[in-house]
């Protein structure tokens, strides 16, 4: 039995207006790539922000096994503020996630941790250009990368592949698929495109307005999915 | 030339300046602030004229101006369109401000033309101490914090959902800011100290690629700027502020060329 590092139990969320989440259970294990599917509005983005602890729960529990610090999370958000202009090179980038209390330069063994996630997402040999001027394929990879940096247990790509084409779109989940397989690593894909979440993912969590569906992935069938969004 | 103490002095007090603005301008355009700075600059006017009326040091009125309103406008929060109405509404109130102060005060008009224009032979070696006192607080504080406000600017986004504590770093920062300001101002003027804190490091982002190689450039640009401007100033008598501007803009534009060229 492999163990588990989120419980949700009987969690709700309430904005002031709206009721968004109600009741949820869900036991995340370690290892497992879990999709979080549903229509826009039906609170995926609320429940990362909870699993962030950017929002506290209205009432139920999210507790991190054994305990939130034993779960570093790595998060890939939908946008990012990266114009063309952007001047930072895509190494410069990714080591920015090594933000503590150190000497303004990266230390040898940081950078040498820098390089190799660099080598594991396949950006070592465009390391030096300014990520303004990279492609939206490797833009992901790059915030793909500066997440992974600090070897998280649980990662969060929060609609990171919305606005990539077909190709870039599973060249960036290949990458997540491998790491999750052999690094053990958690990973929650919140997405709104089903046929991907199915070939990735080993779970789903299937969020509707008032209720939810969680299950195998191979449970997850159209006609699920029209049932869910029209009831 | 140098054999003049005020000249000592002005050379001693640019190279700070140019070394302040260039570090903090890096992160001035990151986190696009020109345009507060500009403002910050203006209220520092006001504050230089409130110390004239007071019959303190302008530098400390400029102080506690500068760093007051840094902290009222971080706390104004993040809606940035809100923002950046009540910005031009301070810096209204400033300028203003900045007039009754210096009328209440009745004080000559060179006084007003040396806060907003700048100057280079009024400054003495007990400023040039104080100035290098802030700096050096600057500094410290950069240096302490530099890793976290590294990624807060480049990467608010990043920071934010790695839960780093932007709320106070901005807050620092803005601080900071206001000491720049305000030590920036005592050769360039209140009017054009968003010229050392802006140019230099926008121009370094088109020939640098990571945060300490753009802070090496934006420095060497403001050094080059203060220097030749100074002495470009001793020789022809014209203002100094002039010289720096016209060589900063002339840096700005060349960058933006070779982009162009390069593109």
């Amino acid at each position: 039995m492999t163990e588990s590092i989120l419980q949700l139990n009987h969690l709700s969320f309430a904005f002031p207006d709206k009721r968004v989440l109600t009741d949820l259970n869900y036991d995340l294990k370690r290892g497992d790539f879990l999709s979080i599917v549903g229509e826009n509005g039906v609170g995926k983005t609320t429940l990362m922000r909870l699993i962030l602890q950017e929002l506290k729960p209205t009432s139920g529990t999210l507790a991190f096994l054994p305990n939130r610090q034993a779960v570093p999370v790595g998060y890939v958000p939908q946008f990012r503020n990266v114009d063309t202009e952007y001047p930072l090179s895509i190494q410069d980038f990714v080591g920015l996630n090594f933000a503590k209390v150190g000497l303004p330069w990266l230390s040898g063994k940081e950078r040498q941790r820098v390089n190799q996630i660099l080598t594991e997402t396949k950006l070592f040999d465009i390391r030096r250009r300014p990520l303004g001027q990279a492609s939206g394929g490797e833009k992901q990879k790059a915030y793909l990368a500066q997440a992974l940096l600090d070897e998280p247990s649980l990662l969060i790509l929060d609609e990171s592949t919305a606005s990539l084409d077909p190709v870039a779109k599973t060249e960036l989940l290949d990458l997540v698929k491998q790491i999750n397989e052999q690094q053990q690593l958690t990973v929650i894909f919140v997405t709104h495109d089903i046929p991907l979440a199915r070939h990735y993912a080993d779970h789903y969590l299937f969020l509707s307005p008032g209720h939810y569906e969680a299950g195998n992935i191979s449970e997850l069938t159209n006609e699920k999915v029209g049932e869910m969004n029209n009831a | 030339m140098l054999s003049y103490p005020f000249m000592q002095n002005a050379y001693m007090a640019g190279t700070l300046i140019a070394i302040i603005s260039g570090i903090m301008g890096v992160f001035v355009i990151a986190r696009n602030m020109s345009f507060l700075t500009h403002t910050l600059s203006e209220i520092g006017f006001a504050g230089a004229a409130f110390g004239i009326f007071m019959g303190w040091q302008p530098l400390n009125g400029m102080l506690l101006f500068t760093t007051i309103s840094s902290i009222g406008v971080g706390e104004l929060g993040a809606k940035s369109s809100r923002r950046e109405n009540s910005i031009t509404a301070i810096s209204a109130l400033a300028i203003g401000l900045g007039i009754l102060f210096l009328s209440l005060a009745d004080s000559n008009a060179s006084y007003a033309t040396g806060i907003l224009f700048g100057s280079v032979i009024g400054i003495s070696r007990a400023n040039v101490v104080q100035m290098m006192i802030l700096s050096i607080s600057v500094l410290v504080v950069v240096l302490v914090v530099y890793r976290y406000l590294k990624f807060d600017s480049f990467d608010p986004i990043g920071a934010q959902v790695r839960g780093l504590w932007t709320r106070t770093l901005s807050v620092i920062f803005l601080v900071l800011l206001a000491f720049s300001v305000s030590v920036a101002a005592q050769i360039v003027g209140s009017l054009l100290i968003f010229i050392l804190l802006t140019l230099p490091a926008a121009a370094a982002k088109y020939f640098a690629h990571t945060v300490g190689m753009m802070i090496s450039v934006a420095v060497g640009f403001s050094l080059v700027g203060v220097w030749l401007g100074l002495y470009l100033s001793y020789v022809t008598n014209w203002p100094v502020s002039f010289f720096i501007a016209a060589i900063e803009v002339i840096f700005y534009f060349s960058a933006l060329v070779y982009q162009r060229i390069r593109a």
